[in-house]
């Protein structure tokens, strides 16, 4: 949804007004909120947040260790884990599993190569950057499944563009894109890539922002060509911002739902059944809550496996500093 | 980036924003493109870029099939209301996010941290069942409650940097002028936070107006279902979509979204950096 905690270690300086998180009140003190008020202040928000967050989510683990069933009349009862053997053994399961990996890597990867191209270009002094920057604001803004929609527009057999571009090439008469077994999941990946990329791009942008400058320009009168500029200056400078960007777009697109399901609602054959889609459709078309939530308790594990290894990354490079 | 640059080397840079700007504005140019082609043009073989004879059949068309006021009307009320309940309930506790220490802002700012990597699945069955048993299933009040919750994150993020923006020496002169505690926040930190709480606010309305998954599984009756889960219904039970009112309602689904976007999109970024600097 976000990209905020992405930026979280890029900036000095630039909240507005400068100023740097030093001279907030250590509360307490007259500026700060009254100690015994704070209370009153907080539990607007923590109310709902307990009931409608935190709440459902240790539900969800703990409905993962039973049988519950949509509909049913007899009481939901305690089964171990039972779930999740049968989860083992389920092979469709670990099919989409591995298409939702395929995915979120297939998704991740380019779209970082490529953001981190376009926030390059963005952050030179070029004419039409304010287009560009018009311009990404269209895919961010938009509904998913508006997204979807267009896609859909542009890849159709007949009436889309795509094809009939191909036909004008000479390419052949082309294709049915979001049905073909080989060309589905690669179709679908291309716009997952061009919907997530200005939050991408915008986040790295600010990170190359905050890139000391004066380096720059030492290294280039020490006759530093622009690629070694880039990997001794700004790299170092925006690992990790880029870190923390492309662990959260991993998360993102793993978990990701409405446009796959309005692409291709998983099809064909379930050659883009994401994970997501198919504990959707465990819980909601076949009722098996318990199934699906203990699916879902295998996709956490694989998220804080992520996060894990980023945070390990971090605390690495934390390292390499000293 | 570099202080000097070489003809031949802008040359490439030029080229290469051209081809970013391409990528990124031929698929809504084809969605404008579509929803204004008549149907004629649209089964024929070999489709253009701009429509022969443009019309706004489809727009009509699209009204006709499917409920779009009333869907629109839903998704306006549950966006407008999660609005302005997330930023109600966010801003007292990202004002005490900011001002102080503590175990309660810090669980804070872990539930913000870690509601990131929520996956729906695991969060939307539970809700399904505690709303199912508040008998708020299949009711905008129902939705409107999990957007609101579900915008919060990101509106402590952004309203907590606000408030770290705002030098504290204003509340302490304040107070040394004698007022209270509530009617400093009221009367000083409230109207300095006002342009912060209102971007929060639209980007509350805009997550909640493109929201699908959520009101997908919680609302099942036709007449209660929002904007989003009612342009699917154009895709048909095969996939087979008559195009041209699909592209005339989904152009006119995105105009709000991307109108508020334009407004408040420095303001975001900004924000999102300000959120972003903790000592």
């Amino acid at each position: 949804m976000t990209s905020a905690t992405a930026v979280e270690r890029s900036g000095e300086d630039r909240a507005p007004g400068g100023r740097s998180g030093k001279e907030r009140s250590p509360g307490g003190r007259a500026g700060g909120p009254p100690a015994h008020g704070a209370w009153f202040l907080v539990l607007p928000a923590l109310i709902p947040i307990l009931v409608l967050s935190v709440g459902p989510l240790l539900y969800g683990i703990a409905l993962a260790f039973t049988d519950a069933q949509s509909g049913r009349t007899e009481p939901t009862e305690w089964i171990g884990t039972l779930n999740f053997q049968d989860l083992l053994h389920d092979t469709l399961f670990w099919d989409s599993f591995g298409i939702g990996l395929l995915w979120a890597v297939g998704v991740t990867v380019p779209q970082f190569a490529l953001a981190l191209g376009l926030a390059l270009l963005l952050d030179q002094n070029l004419r039409f950057r304010w287009l560009a920057r018009a311009l990404a604001i269209i895919p961010w803004a938009m509904p998913e499944v508006v997204v979807g929609i267009m896609w859909r527009l542009l890849y159709n057999a007949d009436a889309g563009i795509l094809n009939e571009t191909f036909r004008d090439l000479g390419l052949g008469e082309g294709r049915d894109w979001l049905t073909g077994l080989a060309t589905a999941l690669p179709a679908v990946i291309v716009v997952g890539i061009w919907a997530g990329m200005p939050q991408t791009t915008v986040t790295l942008l600010a990170g190359l922002q905050n890139t000391p400058r004066e380096l720059h320009e030492a290294a280039a009168l020490d006759g530093a060509g622009a690629w070694r500029r880039f990997r001794t200056v700004t790299w170092p400078a925006l690992r990790p911002v880029a870190l923390a960007i492309t662990a959260l777009n991993l998360i993102w697109n793993f978990n990701s739902f409405a446009l796959v399901y309005v692409l291709t609602n998983g099809g064909p054959g379930g050659r883009t059944r994401l994970p997501m889609l198919f504990a959707y459709e465990e819980a909601f078309r076949y009722g098996q809550f318990g199934y699906a939530a203990a699916m879902g308790c295998v996709m956490v594990a694989v998220i804080a496996v992520i996060l894990a290894l980023q945070l390990a990354g971090r605390l690495r490079q934390g390292e390499d500093e000293r | 980036m570099s202080p000097r640059t070489s003809g031949s080397a802008r040359a490439g840079q030029y080229l290469a924003l051209l081809c970013y700007l391409v990528f990124l504005a031929l698929p809504f140019l084809w969605l404008l493109s579509t929803a204004f082609k008549p149907a004629r043009e649209l089964g024929s073989l070999h489709p253009t870029w701009i429509p022969r004879d443009p019309t706004l059949g489809n727009f009509r068309q699209a009204f006709e099939e499917q409920p779009l006021l009333r869907a629109a009307g839903n998704s306006l009320t549950a966006a407008l209301a999660a609005a302005l309940i997330a930023v109600l309930i966010a801003t007292p506790l990202a004002y005490v996010m900011a001002r102080r220490r503590g175990r309660l802002a810090a669980a804070a700012t872990g539930w913000v941290v870690i509601s990131q990597a929520f996956p729906f699945v695991l969060v939307i069955i539970p809700l399904f069942l505690v709303l199912k048993n508040l008998r708020l299933i299949n009711s905008l009040t129902g939705l409107i409650m999990v957007y609101a919750v579900w915008a919060l994150p990101f509106a402590l993020w952004m309203l907590s940097g606000y408030v770290r923006a705002l030098p504290v020496e204003l509340e302490e002169a304040a107070a040394v002028d004698g007022a209270g505690r509530l009617r400093t926040l009221v009367s000083v930190t409230g109207p300095l936070l006002a342009p912060g709480i209102v971007a929060t606010a639209l980007f509350a309305f805009i997550t909640a107006w493109n929201e699908f998954f959520f009101a997908l599984v919680l609302l099942k009756s036709p007449e209660k279902q929002t904007l989003p889960v009612v342009l699917t219904h154009f895709l048909g039970a095969e996939g087979v979509a008559d195009l041209g009112p699909l592209a005339a309602a989904a152009f006119l689904a995105t105009l709000p979204s991307l109108v508020l976007f334009a407004v408040i999109q420095r303001r975001i970024t900004g924000g999102m950096l300000a959120g972003a600097v903790k000592s």
